[in-house]
């Protein structure tokens, strides 16, 4: 079978639904919802139409000669997400699953937010389509992503700070969950990545995986052919796989996830799931998870809100099994070079997670030297991570720094 | 030998149905959590379910969250589940279920689990986020163990759920009162009486009811209709408030729901 045609609930050994038995009804009707919608051509057609008109589908690829002379030669080609309305792919998932909220007649939207970038774009949808909003987000990181907290509660969604466990996106994830065992009748719960259980994994996926579809046609008019590599970063992984899945068959073309390795894989603080993981169960899915010998979730560590996550989509564990594709982790002090060479090269500020694909290109493209043509995933901008940038490259005045 | 399914028939036919209480282990000490399960036996609980602490607690509330979070700062490991369970069980003869969420399970190993459970006088398994559709490892295990093994049903389950949720559980099946999670309420849902109807109409032996119970009038409520009447949060909240002493003189009051 085609490794693209692969659905849920299972990916090898990898995905299934480890839920309370409050929340399968819900996910049972979600999952039917979708399976119509797939088939009905006037969901497709009203979501093709908002990615052109709202999102600003399809999104350019960018070649980016000055930063890929630091690259061993290679040419580095950015398929750029950050371009997109909200500024990430993030939107590409959330205007779907709105839609199907719209379909199953719910009025209240509930997410789960990291960088803030799922939160905005949930935000932002509910906006368009009249939805009550409520976004859960670690209490850590509502204080280092503040200015998308301000942008979530002007676009009118509640904004809770979680200050359970690592008050990070794990214990997002929790709250949103127990928040959705408890109002499930009224309420659809938007989830921003490929885990959970079935069927988000499979869901997202399936409305990031435009991403791919786009960048590979779009590589090859401007190349004549395929790219050598596919690179993109991963925390839950709904970029990697948005990018991946159109050349999951395309033997030739190598794909790398670059998870947050944080201040070093080989140290206890990084966020490198596949990397230093082992298979469990978290957040309703089996797959690779950072944990103790008793099972209990690690925190994880990573300079990026949107890829400090322990866990990671079960397909991604299921590639990785395979070995179709490739896991390494970057540290954060690599992602934040990166970050400032692209926009020092090339004129474009990427967000601190997709920095952790653009330094693992750098890498790539060491090895593979000026014949190999390097596809990143550029998922999101760096608009707000400025503030931790400047902090990091000492870019205040020093009187006004904070 | 007392078992789930006797002591429940047995208070069922001299009283009006089964008390069960939980608290975590480790909390607010190991010693203290060991204590206060016997405490409760003592004061008329007749079943214990005692709760692992883990780290990503989908069900529970904020009080049993706090409580759990305490005893993994204090350094809770699994080892310490199967102590408590050998201390209490060497005390009491009330039988004791353990309440996991399932990773710690699986990481474990799922027969050494089941192994070590019986060798330490347990009862069996309370799973809040296993289905009985991921279950054949943790039911295998129980068919060859004994175990009794502990499903929740909620108001949303189908009836063809209902059916699979009483056929895979043993012991009881756990009835979730309210949709939601842990922690008292001030009116237990008229839900719950509608989801013990049901599950007693697809031929559940006997059905427990938990989620937002706490005061001794609310278990007799329950046991109108059901065969037992679980408690969690308000227990945990008087070991938090009262210590060992308080748990005894709520484990107390709430048995006084049982006579009704």
């Amino acid at each position: 079978m085609a490794l693209r045609a692969q659905t849920g609930p299972y990916f090898g050994d990898f995905g299934g639904r480890f839920v309370p038995e409050s929340l399968v009804a819900a996910l049972d009707e979600l999952g039917e919802a979708y399976d119509l919608a797939k088939l009905d051509p006037a969901f497709g057609e009203e979501l093709a139409e908002l990615g052109r008109s709202y999102t600003g589908r399809p999104s350019i690829i960018t070649e980016v000669p000055r930063f890929a002379a630091h690259a061993g030669g290679a040419r580095v080609i950015l398929k750029r997400e950050d371009l997109n309305h909200t500024g990430s792919h993030k939107i590409n998932n959330v205007l779907g699953q709105a839609l199907l909220t719209k379909r199953i007649g719910k009025t209240r939207v509930i997410a789960e937010t990291g960088a803030g970038q799922h939160g905005v774009a949930t935000a932002t949808a509910a906006a368009l389509f009249g939805l009550d909003c409520v976004i859960y987000m670690g209490e850590v990181d509502t204080e280092r992503q503040a200015l998308n907290v301000a942008r979530m509660r002007l676009l009118g969604a509640e904004v809770i700070a979680v200050t359970a466990g690592s008050r990070t996106l794990k214990d997002a994830i929790n709250e949103a969950m127990r928040d959705w065992v408890t109002n499930v009748e009224t309420t659809n719960y938007i989830f921003g990545t490929v885990a959970g259980p079935h069927p988000f994994p499979e869901m997202v996926r399936d409305f990031q995986k435009i991403i791919g579809e786009e960048a590979r046609q779009q590589v090859i008019d401007l190349t004549g052919g395929l790219p050598t590599a596919v690179a993109a970063c991963v925390g839950g992984g709904s970029n990697a796989i948005g990018i991946f899945h159109a050349f999951l068959d395309d033997e030739g073309v190598a794909l790398y996830g670059f998870e947050a390795g944080g201040e070093g894989a080989e140290t206890e603080r990084h966020a490198a799931t596949i990397t230093k993981g082992r298979p469990g169960v978290l957040h309703g899915a089996r797959s690779y998870l950072l944990q103790d010998e008793d099972g209990q979730t690690i925190e994880s560590h990573s300079i990026s809100a949107g890829l400090d996550y322990p866990g990671v989509g079960p397909e991604h564990s299921w590639l990785a099994a395979l070995g179709r594709a490739n896991y390494r982790p970057v540290t954060d002090d690599a992602a934040m070079q990166a970050l400032r060479l692209l926009t020092r090269t090339e004129g474009i500020i990427p967000a601190i997670e997709s920095a952790h694909a653009l330094a693992g290109a750098l890498e790539l493209g060491r090895e593979l030297g000026p014949e190999a043509t390097i596809l990143v995933n550029l998922s999101g901008r760096g608009d707000k991570d400025m503030d931790t940038a400047a902090h990091y490259f000492e870019l205040y005045d020093r009187e006004n720094a904070r | 030998m007392n078992t789930v399914g006797s002591v429940i028939r047995r208070r069922n036919d001299e009283a009006s149905g089964a008390l069960i209480g939980y608290l975590p282990v480790g909390f607010p000490t190991f010693d203290e959590s060991v204590e206060a399960a016997v405490a409760m036996v003592e004061n008329g609980v007749d079943i214990l379910e005692l709760g692992l602490p883990y780290s990503d607690p989908v069900m529970d509330g904020p009080v049993i969250q706090a409580a759990t979070q305490q005893a993994l700062a204090n350094g809770f490991r699994l080892s310490d589940g199967f102590e408590a369970v050998r201390r209490i069980t060497e005390r009491v003869d009330a039988p004791v279920l353990i309440m996991t969420y399932w990773n710690p399970v699986v990481q474990y190993g799922v027969d050494r689990f089941a192994d070590d459970l019986v060798a330490a006088g347990g009862a069996g398994l309370i799973t809040p986020d296993l289905i009985p559709d991921e279950g054949a490892a943790w039911i295998a295990a129980s068919e060859r163990t004994g175990l009794d093994r502990v499903f929740l049903a909620a108001p949303t389950s189908t009836d063809a759920r209902i059916r699979q949720v009483i056929d895979a559980s043993r012991g009881f099946v756990y009835a979730v009162s309210t949709m939601g999670i842990t922690g008292a309420r001030s009116d237990v849902d008229r839900a719950a009486r509608t989801l013990v109807e049901r599950l007693s109409a697809a031929g559940a032996p006997a059905s427990c009811v938990g989620v937002g119970i706490s005061t001794a009038a609310q278990v007799a409520e329950v046991l109108a209709y059901a065969e037992g009447a679980i408690v969690g949060s308000a227990l945990v909240n008087a070991l938090a408030t009262g210590g060992v002493a308080a748990v005894g003189e709520l484990a107390a009051e709430l048995a006084r729901g049982t006579r009704a």
